[in-house]
């Protein structure tokens, strides 16, 4: 049996070898050493997030319709009964109602695509707080930004497609936005839209091209370059033992790291299926199809997009005006302008350390966030204001949770988005410093008992 | 007996001759096996293809009640099982020692940069007028460039933004419900809104909603100029919130304190919020525009009509649009 296993593997690599050439590239790669850190893992999850969404996106594409055009609803959910709708929406109806296991892979498919946004602002934080973005990985952490911003667009347009009524809403948002742009803003509008809002029915049609072949290409292709790039330079690293600047220390691709690789993709899949199966997600049903002239009071978008509604709460209300005439409408400053610094800030970050601190070296250690407190208290600072800017996106919950006056509200966030980066960058600065001093303190207090004074090498900087 | 021991001496002699293939030196350390792990893996193995199997049977019967939460739950704990089977196997069943591996060293292929160099800087050798070549094929591009990204310009209305200023609403026509029945002064009541759109007129374009209120018209305290906008104190503005385009879906007003807030219409996206008594001025929120207002007439038989177009643009601000 065995003898035979191997005899059939070793004339399968003859074969592949003498075609490809590939036996050393195979070769490395099966060795190739993974460093092993829970956070690493976090980048995985959005990798297999993605696979789910793929798959359970490829189903739910079987039974979509995308179109505007009028129809009336006669199918088997009886509160929808005999009401005017899309085709669009009507198609999203009767897949959650009639089509067996429908409903299971559209609430996957939306779950699959909460989870993948979050493990990826989860593996961005890491990457910064660890350092892990400097060279020669800077070009991997563009990379990523780029497809921080496609997965937010694909997500908006996934939920968008269906032409319930927080869709609309959040299409007249998106429509607003593109309309304050100063300069082309209006003619930008027009031509995605078509025409004036709602716009032209070939607007669904713009919109699901891009959800389901675009972006979905786009990510795909971004994502094995991410890949091939970060496997070139290879994996970062903690320092540890025997762990150096000069080489990696972990586990080999095959046959130690696959299986645990694969145990976490079967993960990701179990949570995600038992998540998309027991607990309900956008129930469209309940929020009946679009009108232009209805609006919802509580309406929140999904979890990802809650910074930006937020950054259109909290702006006072003033448009920049110029005589008789507006320049800049009010939606610009928290719809467009705000996602832009943060997405200008990701970018600019690499750049931005390695001026200050004059480090143009290599590194494939990675730092522990309270060895950098001025890193770790930045990228802290940045965090909390743009997690301000989200929270004041549901203020309105809070309000009805709470009690407290939704404007008085809005003035606490206007405040908090200003002071609390300064008081969470100095807090956090002050922090690493305290924990680097008690860690010297417990090892200073060892080396006098054991009386040699052993301080390593790297932690009395 | 000779040829017997012959023959052994040359099937020993085999066999050592093939030892040292056997005998290669491993790549990863020789372990114990782990027959309890085989085990574990086993029965998680044949956990997860029951509760594959449970999600076809699911899915074959119909009349099982429940079926999200059957075929979820099913296909969920397959995979759960399989993730743990996948976890004991990497930790029981294969070497799990560390390796070292080299990182890449800075400057890894210092020759191999000499000639890409090389060779970028040979190939432009025989040019003698670069600067002006460069221009050219740039001209060459963004006019190439430019040509194909045109056709986009098919999608709508690029130059023209007019189509942002029509409304269906001029000096007559009539006010109707959304099911499409004549509005009347008299079911226009105080403490709540309606919304009312163009008759005859199709509903869903972005300047057609309305949303109505009734104020005690001695509270009013209308812009100059709209004297006779609202007739019985009945007010019409843009649905359309003048901020992002949602339905100012919101009326606040004080039905129970004398102490509360005066009325307001409300956007429920952002909150900007209008005063109708005013005009539609922004009381609160982002609006950086006031809400429209479209001035109102009582015709025969009490029904409401536009009294002529609103008083400023409708929907989202552009660049451009005209303030009041």
């Amino acid at each position: 049996m065995v003898g035979g296993a191997t005899h059939v593997t070793r004339r399968l690599v003859r074969f592949l070898d003498e075609r490809s050439g590939s036996a050393p590239l195979v070769r490395r790669a099966l060795r190739y050493v993974f460093p092993d850190h829970w956070s690493f893992l976090l980048g995985e999850i959005a990798l297999y997030s993605f696979v789910v969404l793929v798959g359970t996106g490829i189903f739910v594409t079987l039974f979509f319709e995308p179109s505007l055009k009028d129809t009336v609803y006669r199918g088997d959910y009886e509160p929808l009964r005999g009401l005017k709708m899309s085709e669009a929406y009507r198609s999203v109806v009767e897949m959650s109602f009639t089509v067996k296991a429908g409903l299971l892979m559209r609430q996957t498919h939306h779950w699959a695509a909460d989870v993948f946004v979050v493990a990826i602002v989860l593996h961005v934080s890491r990457v910064l707080f660890t350092g892990a973005f400097r060279k020669p990985r800077d070009l991997v952490f563009y990379v990523g930004v780029v497809m921080v911003m496609i997965a937010l667009l694909e997500g908006f347009l996934g939920y968008s497609l269906v032409d319930d009524l927080l869709s609309g809403m959040g299409l007249a948002i998106a429509y607003s936005v593109a309309m304050s742009i100063p300069f082309f803003g209006a003619n930008l509008a027009l031509l995605v839209w078509g025409a004036p809002f709602p716009g032209e029915p070939a607007f669904e049609s713009r919109m699901y091209i891009f959800h389901v072949l675009i972006f979905p290409l786009a990510l795909a292709l971004l994502i094995g370059l991410h890949l091939l790039l970060l496997a070139t330079r290879h994996h970062t690293q903690f320092p540890g033992p025997g762990r150096s600047e000069r080489a990696a220390v972990g586990l080999p691709a095959v046959p130690s790291y696959a299986p645990r690789s694969i145990g976490l993709a079967f993960a990701v899949a179990a949570v995600l299926f038992l998540l998309g199966g027991l607990v309900q997600i956008n129930p469209i049903w309940q929020w009946g199809p679009y009108e232009l002239a209805q609006g919802t009071n509580g309406a929140q978008p999904d979890w990802y997009l809650g910074w930006l509604i937020g950054g259109l709460r909290l702006m006072p209300g003033f448009d920049i005006t110029v005589g008789d005439y507006t320049l800049v409408p009010n939606a610009f400053w928290g719809g467009a302008a705000f996602p832009l610094v943060v997405f200008l800030i990701l970018f600019l970050w690499p750049t931005i350390e390695r001026r200050v601190t004059g480090d143009r070296g290599f590194h494939h250690l990675l730092d522990r966030p309270r060895d950098r407190p001025w890193r770790t208290a930045t990228v802290s600072a940045f965090i909390s204001w743009v997690a301000v800017v989200f929270l004041a996106g549901s203020a309105d919950r809070i309000y009805v949770l709470f009690s407290i006056p939704y404007e008085t509200l809005i003035w606490i966030f206007r405040v908090l988005v200003l002071l609390l980066p300064v008081i969470v960058f100095f807090l956090v600065k002050r922090l690493c410093v305290e924990l680097q001093v008690s860690e010297t303190y417990e090892l200073r207090r060892k080396a006098l008992e054991e009386g040699a004074p052993a301080v390593p090498a790297g932690l009395d900087r | 007996m000779r040829r017997w021991l012959i023959a052994g001496i040359v099937l020993l002699l085999k066999r050592m001759r093939r030892r040292p293939d056997r005998k290669r030196e491993r790549i990863f350390a020789e372990a114990p096996p782990s027959p309890v792990g085989e085990l574990v893996v086993l029965l998680l193995l044949l956990c997860g293809t029951a509760c594959a199997v449970g999600f076809i049977v699911v899915y074959g019967l119909d009349r099982l009640g429940s079926q999200t939460q059957l075929l979820g739950l099913a296909l969920g704990l397959s995979f759960a099982f399989f993730a743990a089977a996948a976890t004991v196997f990497a930790y029981r069943l294969v070497p799990t020692a560390e390796e070292q591996e080299p990182y890449p060293e800075p400057d890894e292929h210092p020759d191999d940069e000499r000639e890409v160099v090389q060779i970028a800087e040979e190939s432009g050798d025989r040019i003698t007028r670069s600067r002006l070549l460069k221009l050219g094929v740039a001209g060459a591009g963004t006019a190439l460039g430019a040509a194909l990204v045109v056709p986009t310009l098919s999608c709508g209305p690029f130059l023209d933004v007019d189509p942002l200023r029509r409304t269906p609403w001029r000096r007559g026509v009539r006010l109707v419900d959304s099911l499409g029945r004549v509005l009347r002064a008299d079911d226009i009541e105080e403490d709540t809104f309606y919304t009312a759109f163009p008759h005859g007129a199709p509903h869903e374009q972005i300047g057609a909603p309305l949303v109505l209120v009734r104020l005690d018209p001695s509270e009013l305290k209308l812009p100059d100029g709209r004297k006779g906008w609202a007739p019985e104190g009945i007010l019409a503005y843009s649905k359309i919130c003048t901020h992002a385009g949602c339905a100012v879906a919101l009326y606040r007003t004080p039905l129970f304190e004398p102490t509360s807030d005066k009325p307001a219409l409300v956007c429920p996206c952002h909150y900007s919020t209008f005063d109708p008594a005013a005009g539609g001025r922004v009381l609160f929120g982002p609006a950086g525009r006031p809400l429209p207002q479209l001035p109102l007439e009582i015709g025969g038989g009490g029904t409401l009509a536009a009294a002529g177009g609103f008083s400023d643009a409708i929907g989202p601000s552009w660049w451009g649009v005209r303030r009041t």
